[in-house]
């Protein structure tokens, strides 16, 4: 199963877990098995269907540039990242 | 595994756009003139921080000359929603708001109306007979202050995020973040060796030379055509159909020559102002802004305030960090304190940290990227730390860096693992470089190392390619050239054909001409752009392959393609040769690329600097510098040898002399080139370059963007020099003369 490692200021949510593992063949059906067993943290990382703005996802080490449609592997390591912003913001 | 062979990567051709550029035909946005063209001047606040209690524009309108007078409620008001420019998510209003200021301005030198007139002066001086009526307010100038309970606050509704989680409470901090990575505290506990310093760094602009400029047509059939200078085309057209809230159709962006960037003209400023003056008066409109707008009016990078503590073992092996890290963001939120926090540590492994950042608005143009945004201010603070370590250690900086080095698999502090990355190989080659072993004699001279590491944008690129009959190829793309990209986009196109570089036409082109391509920054553009010509001059092999088997009467799949010549048995034909009967096989063939990278793969980059300190006034004189850095693969190594010593020179200049030097009602003291010192050729040493190359493995020719990482550690390596050569350790930016004596003269005492 997709591993996930929880951003700091979300562990509250996991009880101080910084790593869970949730089901999931994308990352938005992973955030959504997250978000059964660790109920708010949906909210905290996408608003309006898409991630937030400044968080991006990296699958096995690559930030995703298609976000929540990117695919997840059954042993991938999945992170909540500051986006890089190389320009405007 | 093997090393690649090349026919033409690696090479150092002429670049295509050479002779223009040289004799002075090259179009730049100020050489745009159409027919009936207006020029616009844009009024500036003078206060850093006031209400807009009325603005009076008659007597401006009643100047002869004059067409029009546009103030902020000129554009549409709509509301507010998240804008993707392709690189970053922003509000529009705060777009909107830098645009033209609403109800607030913020800085002083924000927008805050804009004239047309029949000729540039008249506008400038219309612009001086707008009356506006303020409240001034009190400015908070740095992070520090603007993080008091008691600052003044710029925005009423700005309230402090934490991924997602909003505070409750009006705040100048916009965000938030911490990375936790083990448990620093108690590693720190178990650390034989712990040094934490705290650090400041000014704001510093990009100093490109080209001021920003647009022309703009209203077109009565309402399509908005701008020529500008720009770094990214696409990003000005869809922030301008945003702002002027019309469809991303009807706007068409030409992107003119452009005389430096450097980050710096990313953002839309004047675009969608002149836009709005040629509406108003159905007549196209230029607006140039002069040398003190550049500096008072768009985007530097943010001024920091940064505590560093790491922890080591007796042996040199790095057990803990902590970071904290304040950036300015200017008058809008948007600082680069992400990238900073995820590269402050990025070049070693420690098992233990804590990072946390602050994003923090204050009175000051809303910054903008320059050259790794965030990571030389952080990398000023880690390197000078790591410096003093290995003082206190008695260990060769060097081996520390290297002992400690990030490797593939190390995980970083904001969580993932590195892929293949470089950082041991450039600190192997600065070990092994003559630079670093040659004697330094003499007194008041030192030197001094530091290392440093940038993500990379990847981003998408798109690129056409068409054959001619005569065998040359017309490659179409959307990037902007700042560094010759024209060329080395074409050298990629042209090892996969076989053709001669000289043999590729490369034309940048506007909007409306190519397929999206995101912004010549993030030292993408030879890396996503170069990669989607490789797309499209495959795509074009394929088709080419087609025809051959026709002629041939054999399987596309048993046609073989190499150096420039299709066979299939004992059958062969050039590139050039099959171009010719492409009309007589089925027409055209027109290859096409478009690609949306997963990852640029980063860069990492070392400095190794000498320099002497006058100890009586405390002048730095850089006696020798080298930069080093990994290219994955050097597609024209003259290119990259230009970036390298062009972000040293940068990041000298940022180190010892770069400033915005404030009035404390928040007014640029010194915005002028004479009086914002960037070195010149005479303050500077030839800059020696070694180029690494690690194979990247996101690109097939393994390219990795050169373009920034080289800026980063040029800060830290001069003040670690200057310590050696003064016995002073610097923990402010710029080290100038002033401050080099206070450290002096503080030492003494």
């Amino acid at each position: 199963m997709p591993v996930v490692f929880i951003p700091a200021l979300l562990r509250p949510l996991t009880g101080g877990a910084s790593q869970v593992e949730a089901a999931g063949e994308t990352v938005r059906a992973l955030i959504d098995n997250l978000e059964a067993q660790y109920p708010g943290l949906r909210e905290r990382l996408v608003d309006q269907g898409r991630l937030r703005p400044n968080v991006s996802v990296a699958v096995d080490g690559e930030v995703s540039p298609i976000g929540l449609l990117e695919s997840v592997g059954p042993e991938s390591e999945v992170h909540f990242v500051h986006a890089i912003s190389g320009g405007s913001r | 595994m093997s090393t690649p062979t090349y026919s033409v990567l690696g090479t150092r051709p002429i670049r295509h756009d050479g002779a223009d550029k040289v004799t002075g035909r090259a179009i730049y946005g100020a050489d745009v003139h159409l027919t009936g063209m207006l020029h616009g001047a844009v009024l500036r606040s003078p206060h850093a921080h006031a209400r807009i209690l009325r603005i009076d524009t008659v007597k401006a309108a009643a100047l002869p000359g004059v067409k029009a007078v546009i103030t902020a409620a000129d554009f549409p008001q709509g509301p507010d929603r998240i804008v993707d420019l392709g690189e970053g998510d922003t509000p529009l209003s705060y777009i909107r708001g830098n645009v033209l200021a609403i109800g607030k301005v913020l800085y002083r030198g924000h927008a805050v109306a804009a004239v047309a007139a029949t000729n540039a002066h008249i506008a400038e001086q219309a612009a001086g007979l707008i009356q506006v009526e303020y409240e001034v307010l009190p400015c908070v100038l740095t992070a520090p202050d603007a993080m008091r309970e008691d600052a003044p606050i710029l925005h009423e509704d700005l309230e402090t995020t934490e991924l997602g989680k909003k505070s409750g409470k009006v705040s100048n901090v916009a965000v938030h973040f911490r990375h936790v990575l083990g448990n620093s505290e108690e590693a720190f506990a178990q650390a034989d060796v712990v040094v934490e310093r705290t650090f400041d760094t000014a704001t510093v602009h990009q100093g490109y030379i080209e001021p920003h400029n647009a022309t703009a047509l209203w077109n009565e059939d309402g399509r908005i055509h701008v020529w500008c200078s720009t770094q990214g085309s696409f990003v000005v057209r869809d922030v301008t159909a945003c702002i002027l809230d019309v469809p991303v159709q009807r706007v068409r962006v030409t992107p003119t020559e452009i005389g430096g960037g450097f980050g710096g003209k990313i953002p839309v400023y004047i675009e969608p102002v002149a836009a709005m003056l040629s509406k108003k008066t159905g007549r196209p409109v230029k607006v140039l802004m002069s040398r003190r707008e550049v500096f008072e009016g768009t985007g530097p990078t943010p001024g920091s305030h940064m505590t560093v503590k790491m922890g080591v073992d007796k042996t040199g092996r790095m057990i803990a960090a902590q970071a904290s890290l304040a950036y300015e963001a200017g008058a809008y939120p948007g600082a680069m304190v992400g990238p900073g926090g995820m590269c402050v540590f990025a070049s070693y492994n420690i098992a233990n940290v804590t990072i946390d950042g602050y994003d923090v608005v204050v009175n000051k143009p809303s910054t903008a990227a320059y050259r790794a945004p965030g990571a030389t201010n952080a990398a000023f603070a880690t390197e000078t730390v790591v410096d003093e370590i290995a003082e206190k250690l008695g260990m060769d900086p060097m081996e520390l860096r290297l002992m400690n080095a990030a490797k593939e698999g190390t995980r970083r502090a904001d969580g993932p693992k590195y892929r293949r990355i470089c950082c041991v190989e450039v600190i192997e080659a600065m070990k092994n470089h003559p630079h670093y072993s040659a004697p330094l004699e003499g007194p008041n001279r030192g030197r001094g190392v530091a290392v440093g590491f940038w993500f990379n944008a990847a981003l998408p690129s798109s690129c056409t390619i068409s054959v001619n009959a005569d065998g040359s190829v017309n490659l179409v793309e959307g990037s902007t050239d700042i560094g010759g990209t024209r060329t080395s986009i074409a050298m990629q196109a042209a090892e996969v054909l076989g053709i001669a570089v000289e043999r590729v036409n490369p034309t940048v082109v506007d909007t409306d001409s190519v397929g999206f391509t995101g912004v010549t920054g993030g030292s993408r553009t030879t890396f996503a752009t170069g990669y989607a010509a490789y797309e499209a001059a495959q795509d074009v092999v394929r088709q080419m392959k087609e025809r051959v088997a026709k002629i041939w009467e054999v399987e596309a799949s048993a046609v073989n393609f190499e150096k420039g010549a299709f066979s299939a048995g004992e059958k062969s034909m050039t590139f050039a040769e099959l171009s010719e009967k492409l009309g007589s096989t089925g027409g055209p063939v027109v290859g096409r690329g478009a690609v949306n990278p997963r990852s640029a793969g980063g860069s990492f980059s070392g400095a190794i600097a000498d320099v002497e300190v006058d100890p009586e006034t405390g002048r730095v004189s850089v006696l020798r510098f080298t930069s080093i850095q990994d290219a994955g693969k050097a597609i024209h190594p003259s290119y990259v040898e230009g970036q390298m010593q062009g972000g040293s020179a940068q990041g000298i200049g940022w180190a010892l002399n770069e400033e915005y030097y404030m009035s404390p009602d928040g007014g640029m003291m010194n915005s002028s080139l004479l009086d914002y010192r960037m070195p010149t050729a005479l303050d500077l040493p030839m800059i020696d370059t070694c180029i690494v190359e690690v194979a990247n493995p996101n690109h097939p020719f393994g390219v990795r963007g050169v373009g920034e990482a080289n800026i980063v550690p040029p800060p830290a390596a001069l003040a670690n020099a200057i310590y050696r050569a003064a016995g002073v350790r610097m923990n402010r930016l710029p080290m100038k003369p002033s401050a080099i004596m206070e450290a002096i003269w503080a030492k003494g005492n």
